[in-house]
């Protein structure tokens, strides 16, 4: 597998108000892999996963220091806008929230906004190929109008991710994206993650081992905001070399 | 203790529960009594105004010259309406052939007529009921259904006045109480909620807006004076400053209900919009907007209930007086129905009573209708967002 670097973040501190969530950390993360983040809760994963698409600027106490680096470019530099990062960094949450709109608009809202596809036929077909993409085309395709609300949890998180797709982001993050969902959908959404790896960059928080031991090819593990461990998902699983990555996966403190 | 689910103080907290829930149903019914009685005062005070007396005369035309009050019978004179007479001379103007004949109209009853013939308190004198009762006997009086109240403005003559330049009055305030104080509203709410940073300074704005919201509404009354009319010129007792002057009035409260609104749009909706890479303008007007809708309209409509039942700034606008014309264009001195209500309640006049009456009967089914109107909306926006 090629090893070319796509993301390079360097020096990370971050600061929620006075608090200080992340500590210096710096990692590269490759391209077509899937990289899990795992640690135990308030370990800063969720806060690092959202600083490769800067949604933490949506809180204001929030400071940060440090770059990453995508395709070469800082996207903390004053010239980029974040509104254009996060149409090439996409996002699928904890809960899913679809928009209170039909399932249809779900998929084509943003992607019209953003122009890639005009209204009628090509909308249609762009819809059409992300509902396939995440395995939901033919459960909705008689119910294209309907509300989104309408649709079971697990179903609901595959439309999020269709709905990521249409806008064609090079990068998916995906913070928890299965721990809402019940074991069975919770699989249809794994193995969607595996499938969509040719295409993009995605980069997976889990609070669930196995989980990042079956889809994961990168590991990283946190603890209080520092990067402990960062290695190949069978070495970091088989052999850890750090002493608190083994606790944690042996479940002690 | 008689089996093991019971025990003695389960029956004192079940007591307690009881006891609430009693107390807060007599509330409910004590509400609902007061509301009853006192529309039950009203109704039965003012369903005689929507009905009006006619009295059967006959009218010589061709005596006719300088008084038209030759033309009827001297004992009818005084129990026929003196507008109607005035308006005799018109009757000829429009029909020349009239002017030599003798004919039998239906006359407008006078308002002490009126009142004896509906059965209320008049100033009638004995010789000119007797006249009613003869009258009466030969089917020479007849109630009509009052067209008067809805096609005329104010008059010194009570069988003569009309709530119809109150109505359109209100109606041309009111749109520009909305035009001005939606908008604003609505736009400074979605600025303090969704753009601006949440500092000193919002919070600065935001306390000075719920302080206003408790402002007594004659300042506003006192604002709109200092600023529309005399500073800025605009002609008194208009609809336009009237309008000005409802629409500040009640911008707090459009904005403190569309924060709240606003506010409760969950936040993952916006979450979901910015991770998509929407502007905050395309998050707000594409996602929160429509969710907060039904909650804006609900603030909107009643702030809007509240602006055409307010009657106090509007007497310092010049707008509580006596006002026989329906005004045309904005700019043109008129009054509104809170206010006509208000100068009806004190006139001397037994027919006036009456009037007021159904005046405020008007006046409800107009806020009834804007409420009803309010509920369809949002029930319209909940249904197309399956909240």
């Amino acid at each position: 597998m090629s090893s070319s670097i796509k993301i390079s973040i360097e020096n990370l501190n971050l600061w929620y108000d006075k608090k200080q969530i992340l500590h210096n950390i710096s990692m590269d993360i490759f391209q077509n892999q899937i990289t899990a983040f795992i640690g135990s809760s308030g370990c800063g994963k969720s806060t690092l996963l959202r600083s490769i698409n800067r949604m933490n600027e949506l809180i204001e106490e929030c400071r940060i220091e440090g770059s990453v680096t995508i395709d070469g470019k800082n996207i903390y530099d004053k010239d980029v806008d974040e509104v254009g990062v996060r149409q090439r960094v996409g996002m699928v949450f904890q809960q899913p929230n679809p928009f209170p709109k039909s399932i249809y608009d779900n998929v084509a809202y943003a992607a019209k906004v953003h122009g890639i596809v005009k209204k009628g036929k090509e909308c249609d077909e762009l819809v059409e190929t992300c509902l396939k993409k995440v395995f939901l085309w033919d459960e909705v395709k008689d119910i294209l109008k309907e509300q989104a609300t309408s649709l079971s949890g697990g179903q609901q998180q595959r439309l999020c991710i269709a709905r990521t797709i249409a806008i064609n982001p090079d990068i998916i993050l995906m913070d928890e994206p299965t721990s809402a969902l019940d074991p069975i959908s919770g699989g249809h959404i794994e193995e969607l993650i595996v499938s969509l790896k040719e295409e993009f960059h995605i980069i997976i928080v889990t609070h669930n081992l196995k989980q990042a031991q079956r889809i994961a090819d990168h590991v990283a593990f946190f603890d209080s905001g520092h990067l402990i461990e960062y290695a190949p998902s069978n070495i970091l699983f088989n052999t850890p070399q750090k002493r608190q990555t083994e606790n944690y996966l042996r479940g002690i403190e | 203790m008689k089996h093991p689910f019971d025990s003695a103080q389960l029956k004192k907290r079940q007591r307690k529960s009881m006891l609430f829930k009693s107390t807060a149903l007599l509330m409910v019914a004590l509400a609902l009594l007061f509301l009853v009685v006192f529309l039950f005062n009203i109704a039965s005070k003012g369903y005689s105004a929507f009905t009006q007396s006619y009295i059967y005369v006959t009218v010589d035309f061709s005596k006719i010259k300088n008084n038209p009050r030759v033309a009827i019978e001297r004992q009818h004179r005084r129990v026929i309406s003196n507008t109607w007479i005035r308006n005799l001379p018109n009757l000829i103007k429009e029909n020349p052939s009239l002017k030599n004949e003798t004919k039998k109209l239906w006359a407008l009853a006078n308002s002490e007529a009126d009142q004896y013939i509906k059965g209320h308190d008049n100033k009638l004198k004995s010789k000119d009921k007797a006249l009613i009762e003869r009258l009466k006997k030969e089917n020479r009086i007849k109630r009509k259904f009052n067209t008067i109240l809805f096609t005329h403005g104010d008059s010194q003559m009570p069988e003569n006045s009309g709530f119809f330049s109150a109505i359109k009055g209100t109606i041309m305030t009111i749109i520009i109480t909305m035009l001005v104080g939606f908008p604003i509203g609505v736009m400074t709410a979605i600025y303090l909620q969704e753009f601006a940073k949440d500092n000193r300074i919002k919070q600065f704005i935001e306390i000075n807006i719920n302080n206003l919201a408790a402002v007594p509404s004659i300042l506003f009354g006192l604002l709109g004076l200092a600023i529309f009319i005399n500073f800025l010129g605009m002609p008194r007792a208009s609809a336009l400053v009237g309008g000005l002057t409802l629409g500040i009035m009640i911008l707090p409260i459009i904005i403190v209900t569309a924060q709240s609104a606003l506010r409760s749009v969950p936040d993952s909706i916006r979450q979901a919009g910015f991770a998509m890479g929407l502007t905050r303008w395309q998050v707000v007007r594409g996602f929160v907007l429509p969710l907060a809708m039904p909650g804006i309209l609900t603030g909107s409509i009643i702030s809007l209930a509240q602006a055409i039942g307010e009657t106090a700034p509007l007497l310092l606008l010049g707008m509580i007086t006596f006002m026989p014309d329906a005004p045309t264009l904005v700019t043109d001195a008129t009054t509104v129905m809170s206010a006509q209500i208000y100068t009806w309640s004190s006139m001397p006049q037994n027919g006036y009573i009456e009037r007021t009456s159904a005046a405020i009967l008007i006046l409800l089914g107009v806020m009834v209708t804007l409420n009803l109107l309010a509920i369809t909306l949002r029930s319209r926006f909940k249904k197309r967002f399956n909240l």
